[in-house]
């Protein structure tokens, strides 16, 4: 009933919700088994085909080309065990319950909302969805380690986690002005490609000033953010207004928000290990 | 602590990650919209399921994820270091001696991105937007090709040590200039610059991220800290090059196509 209604509501453009329908379709067609536990059969299968791919390419090397055992096989199948299940459960959860709240507020105000308060969504949203997505979470976690063991922050944990805290905090917050960005762009009808090489231009300037510890990292945290949470609700947020402004192409506007998601984390977190070098502290 | 103890911690932590965007939602819907909250039994739920299955996510990812790119990158740079007497070897590493690992990147940056959901469905709207100028399936191809040779180059770089900074404001220069070019298929650029964020998943991301990481430990002379990371800038970027050129290579073909039945009719 629900799922029926949503379908109707929901504009068909946004990234992997596709899939999301068609698991909805094959469900229907077994209707004998109890929906809840069905559902999430579907999400362990989906991100059972998101993880074979890498483990097909792993086992293929191990086998036919270095032929050595792999070390702690059974820790690691555990640990994807944990994988498969934790993200089905998350992916259930989000289509259950964020999802379709997300993809509604973000079409009304797409639809008529006021474009201070549309703006204020973006610069929300941007913020929300980026502190929430794992891969952020993983690679942050994993800098601030490195950080430490480079002897580049202190070896306490404290400290190791109020970085990896404050990067993914400059990343929410570039996120949130990028969409504030991009959405204006949308409204003002501004060609995408001159913000996007401006982007560049700025990117390359800092990274002439910024230490050398944080280019890695700041170039990196660009692809990571963009993932799980954030795609699915920024493209709802384009596409929603791009159809809803007169004379706007969905093809041409709807799609370009998360490129600028993309770049401006690069800018901030370059700034950021700018501002961090010249206060000698974190 | 043991177990039960890094579990709690775990969900506490993802709690914290996971509050802000529900509050950011609800207050948007009850407070700026003035909307009834739709099914409110359902989307607590739906918060307790994405809350067990970042934590579990975190522990998997912590336990397998990492380790498995990092072992991977220890075992295919194992051969060399054993090759021979290390005498030289760390005064000047010889890029040859890794071509495994490039292959490996390659392969790995290959498979993950033709698969990715998003990205298929990215492929079919713009074969549905492009009047079937651009198929699916080359769409695809095209973007995995440029994640796997982008990986790999990223891969050699660790290797060298070379700037990452230099390989990125090139891969730019080359972005700008295929964007100049690209005045017959305007339509295709935002998605073009989209792509390149799309293709970089979950599962993907902690992979190729420890395949650096552990290549820039075991190579002699490099550091985890200086030229570990980057992988995921070169899968960022090289997508947009490589779907702005496929754009380029269809429009091509097509217009060849449509002055040859002009002279021929």
């Amino acid at each position: 009933m629900f799922r029926r209604k949503r379908a109707l509501t929901t504009v068909p453009v946004s990234a992997g919700r596709s899939k999301a329908r068609l698991q909805g379709g094959f469900l229907r067609l077994r209707g004998y088994l109890p929906r809840p536990l069905l559902a999430l059969g579907q999400r362990v299968l989906g991100a059972l085909r998101d993880l074979a791919p890498v483990i097909a390419v792993v086992a293929f090397f191990q086998i036919v080309v270095l032929q050595q055992p792999f070390p702690n096989l059974a820790d690691i199948v555990g640990g994807l065990i944990c994988v498969v299940l934790g993200l089905a459960l998350f992916i259930q959860g989000l289509e259950s319950g964020l999802f379709p709240l997300g993809e509604a507020v973000a079409h009304a105000f797409a639809r008529k909302g006021s474009a201070t308060a549309l703006l204020a969504f973006a610069f929300c949203l941007g913020f929300g969805t980026t502190l929430a997505e794992p891969a952020l979470i993983a690679v942050a976690a994993e800098a601030a380690t490195v950080a430490a063991e480079a002897g580049a922050i202190a070896a306490d944990e404290a400290v190791r986690e109020s970085y990896a805290f404050n990067l993914r905090i400059v990343v929410a917050a570039s996120v949130s002005f990028a969409l504030l960005l991009g959405v204006l762009r949308i409204i003002k009808g501004w060609p995408i490609h001159r913000l996007i090489i401006g982007g560049y231009a700025v990117v390359t300037a800092l990274t002439l000033f910024a230490p050398d510890e944080i280019v890695g990292v700041a170039y990196d945290l660009g692809g990571v953010t963009t993932s799980t949470i954030t795609v699915p609700l920024v493209t709802a947020l384009g596409v929603g207004l791009a159809t809803s402004i007169k004379g706007r192409d969905p093809m041409l506007d709807g799609f370009g928000l998360i490129a600028f998601a993309c770049l401006m984390p690069m800018i901030f977190v370059l700034g950021y290990g700018m501002a961090v070098a010249q206060v000698g502290s974190l | 602590m043991g177990f039960i103890g890094s579990f709690a911690a775990t969900v506490w932590a993802t709690t914290l990650a996971v509050l802000p965007i529900v509050a950011i939602l609800v207050l948007f819907q009850v407070a700026v919209l003035r909307r009834k909250l739709p099914n409110l039994r359902r989307i607590a739920v739906g918060f307790v399921y994405v809350l067990l299955g970042l934590t579990l996510f975190l522990i998997g990812l912590q336990d397998a994820l990492f380790p498995l790119g990092e072992t991977m990158a220890r075992q295919l740079t194992a051969t060399v270091g054993s090759s021979g007497p290390n005498a030289a070897a760390e005064a000047a590493v010889d890029w040859t001696d890794y071509v495994l690992v490039y292959a490996f990147a390659a392969a790995i940056g290959f498979a993950t991105t033709v698969a990715e959901p998003s990205l298929i469905a990215v492929a079919l709207k713009a074969q549905e937007v492009s009047a079937g100028k651009i198929s699916a399936w080359g769409l695809r191809i095209a973007v995995a090709i440029g994640v796997a040779f982008g990986v790999a180059l990223g891969c050699f770089r660790i290797v060298t040590g070379t700037p990452l900074p230099w390989y990125i404001v090139a891969a730019y220069l080359v972005v700008v200039a295929q964007t100049i070019g690209a005045a017959r298929f305007r339509s295709i650029v935002p998605l073009a610059y989209d792509s390149g964020g799309v293709t970089t998943s979950t599962v993907t991301v902690p992979v190729v991220a420890a395949l650096g990481l552990g290549l820039a430990a075991s190579v002699p002379g490099r550091s985890p800290l200086f030229d570990g990371f980057g992988l995921i800038a070169f899968a960022s970027v090289f997508p947009i090059m490589s779907v702005l050129a496929y754009a380029a290579a269809a429009s091509w073909l097509g217009r060849r196509r449509a002055s040859r039945s002009d002279t021929g009719a």
